[in-house]
């Protein structure tokens, strides 16, 4: 069998498998990009006001980039005979996620370096480093990234909570069913209506049934965002209850995967409900605790509606995130060139902090397992 | 003899019957945190469902129990024209309710489903093939797609919100459609991943010596086994698709705009009408609420995925 389907042109066997047609799927490619450049150039021009003829929009240009698409796919397949069709399974969700992420992402980069304002006249104006020196003075925005890390330490309390569910819903009990579909529920409902309706409705200070409940155990004055710290927290609850659903069926997944031996054997051994857990159970459930983890801070750093519906980051930037801050920035002064700066530094602290964070926890799972 | 006897059977029985104790202590201490946590996770949901037949007195007095605390009315369901009285009627509140929900469905369900179409096909190539593209290998491939999913949308958004602009795909459908493929694309190639590495390569080489082209194997025999994981797959992206609301609330404004959208923005000049945020919220939880009910292995499969050998 021969595997060495191979993408683009680089092959190391070219025209090992050049099918009759290999010429024509050539030119069709050629053809297809020549029409690509040629649209956005004319467009360019036009745009830049060189000519004063054009299209109304871009829109022309990204139908001539779809028809490239096809016309690289099907050359391909001209071109490469059976290697190209392998191509074609992973060719189309590769150009997807190129045009849709990462050709955005570098255009993202040239708006951040320029100083722009969509509601002002002036229009895009390049302005260098003007932009990451203001982030640097931001207060704001570095409180909110001091944000970020409490709502991702949380995440641990997450952890704990989840896995202690995950343990109720592994022991016998009866009416499992019932108990494990009302506990994943939460994870199903939109954050919005979580937030309108817990954050706004339930915890209302004045009728709210949570509120009353925080009175019925003696908490006077029970408002639950105007505190900074019982703010973050009540947003962090919010958050929870959605999220903590997802931790857990992770957990007990591997809860049900594991070998029932080795925890029999340690029973009759006489090993205690607590030295069980935390020399069997919970060394065990690492690997999978790690990859729980791992994936909730990364939904974590992206937190935002919760945050935009029920306090606009309030009070006073308490509960504000990267992304809600960015959103305001946005919506409030359409400052979209200070906005992007922002958005891609915090993409870098994420990215440095992702990969410290999988290489640890790739580690940690490796020193365990030997 | 007898005596000592009696009393090893005396401290044996009393042993038993400690641990006997402890074995109730246990299981009420279990069953008492679990219906804890289950009135934690369903009280909001019945609460909403509640305060959506609820009148502005039941509501600021905190009334729960229907027919018992206060008489329950449609008065939310009212002002969305979804009562039993109004659904007859002509109704503007209706017409925009509809448009959004039909919003909600059309882009979720396209989304979900692109999605599925691309994430499978590149899951099945990187699972069965070698591919060589300038340096990437398969390795690198895979981790390009999985990668994409610490992207923050909040880095996507002013770009596109520009690129939108310049593109005449500002508050449409298709545009949203194609984000939100975006950003579930990860995890259908993820859990996809995952599906296909378990089916046995056999299968495939089997159908590849019976004459039929790779693209053969996949459509007539991977396709149909893989069927539980790609709908676990779009079950998945239903769920985050129907919810999402950050791009929503900077792409859309009349049009395309869609179900949270319609939600957030509830606040009028009397302060918010909680009945018909209430019911306008349940429609907004309900179709992913029956979901998780009726579908709940899937959700648990498609959450699993890759995570559990």
């Amino acid at each position: 069998m021969d595997d060495a389907a191979t993408l683009g042109t680089t092959s190391s066997r070219p025209r090992r498998q050049a099918g009759p047609y290999a010429g024509l799927g050539r030119g069709l490619i050629i053809v297809a990009s020549i029409i690509l450049v040629g649209c956005a150039g004319f467009e360019t021009l036009h745009e830049t006001g060189i000519t004063s003829f054009g299209f109304e929009n871009w829109r022309p240009i990204l139908y001539a980039f779809l028809l490239w698409g096809v016309a690289l796919g099907v050359g391909q397949v001209l071109i490469r005979g059976e290697a190209g069709k392998r191509a074609l399974f992973i060719l189309p969700a590769a150009l997807f996620t190129v045009a849709m992420a990462i050709f955005p992402t570098i255009f993202g980069l040239s708006i951040a370096f320029t100083d722009w304002n969509l509601s002002s006249t002036t229009g895009q104006r390049f302005n260098g480093i003007d932009n990451l020196v203001a982030l640097f003075h931001d207060g704001y925005f570095w409180n909110a990234l001091l944000n970020m890390v409490y709502y991702v330490l949380m995440v641990l309390v997450e952890y704990a909570i989840a896995f202690g569910l995950a343990l109720l819903l592994n022991a016998e009990i009866k009416a499992r069913k019932f108990f494990r579909v009302a506990f994943l529920l939460p994870f199903m409902l939109s954050p919005v209506a979580v937030s309108w309706m817990v954050g706004k409705s339930m915890m209302e200070y004045r009728y709210g049934p949570m509120a009353n409940l925080m009175r019925f155990f003696g908490w006077s004055s029970p408002s639950f965002f105007t505190n900074p710290w019982i703010a973050r927290f009540s947003i962090e609850a919010m958050d929870a209850w959605v999220a903590i659903p997802f931790v857990m069926i992770l957990l007990l997944a591997g809860l049900q995967a594991m070998s029932k031996e080795v925890q029999e054997a340690a029973r009759i051994d006489g090993a205690t409900g607590w030295q069980l857990f935390w020399r069997i159970t919970f060394p065990l459930m690492l690997p999978v605790s790690v990859t729980a983890i791992a994936l909730r801070v990364i939904f974590k750093l992206k937190l935002a509606d919760i945050v935009i519906n029920t306090t606009s980051g309030g009070p006073g930037g308490a509960t504000d995130t990267v992304s809600s801050f960015i959103y305001r920035e946005y919506r409030d002064r359409s400052n979209v060139g200070y906005g992007t700066m922002l958005a891609m530094f915090y993409l870098v602290i994420i990215v440095v902090f992702v990969t410290f964070l999988l290489d640890f926890a790739g580690r940690l799972v490796r020193r365990f397992a030997t | 003899m007898a005596i000592t006897t009696a009393t090893l059977d005396h401290t044996a029985l009393r042993r038993t019957s400690r641990l006997h104790l402890a074995t109730i202590a246990s299981r009420i201490a279990i069953y008492g945190a679990l219906i804890l946590w289950a009135i934690v996770c369903l009280f909001p949901i019945y609460w909403t469902l509640t305060t959506s037949a609820k009148s502005a007195v039941d509501i600021t007095q905190a009334h729960l129990i229907p027919w018992v605390n206060f008489q329950p009315d449609w008065k939310g369901w009212r002002s969305i024209g979804l009562s039993p009285d109004t659904i007859g009627t002509i109704s503007t509140a209706r017409d925009e309710f509809l448009a959004r929900f039909t919003n909600s469905v059309v882009t979720s369900i396209g989304a979900s489903a692109l999605a599925v179409v691309l994430g499978s096909l590149a899951a099945f190539g990187l699972s069965r093939f070698e591919y060589k593209f300038l340096w990437m290998r398969n390795k690198d491939i895979s981790f390009f797609f999985l990668s994409q999913l610490i992207l923050p949308p909040v880095v996507l958004a002013l770009p596109f919100l520009v690129l939108y602009r310049e593109l005449a795909l500002l508050d449409t459908t298709v545009g949203l459609i194609a984000l939100y493929t975006l950003t579930v694309l990860p995890i259908v190639i993820w859990i996809m991943r995952d599906q296909f590495n378990t089916i046995p390569r056999e299968l495939d080489e089997a159908a590849l010596v019976d004459g039929l082209g790779s693209w053969g194997a996949f459509w007539r025999v991977i396709l149909p086994i893989a069927l539980p994981g790609m709908v676990a797959a779009f079950i998945l992206s239903e769920v985050l698709t129907w919810n999402e609301y950050f791009f929503a609330a900077l792409l859309t404004s009349s049009d395309a705009k869609t179900l949270p959208v319609m939600v957030a923005s509830q606040t009028g000049s009397q302060g918010i009408n909680w009945w018909s945020m209430a019911a306008l919220s349940t429609t907004a939880i309900a179709p992913l609420a029956l979901i998780g009910i009726f579908l709940e292995r899937y959700i648990v499969k498609g959450l699993t995925a890759g995570s559990v050998k």
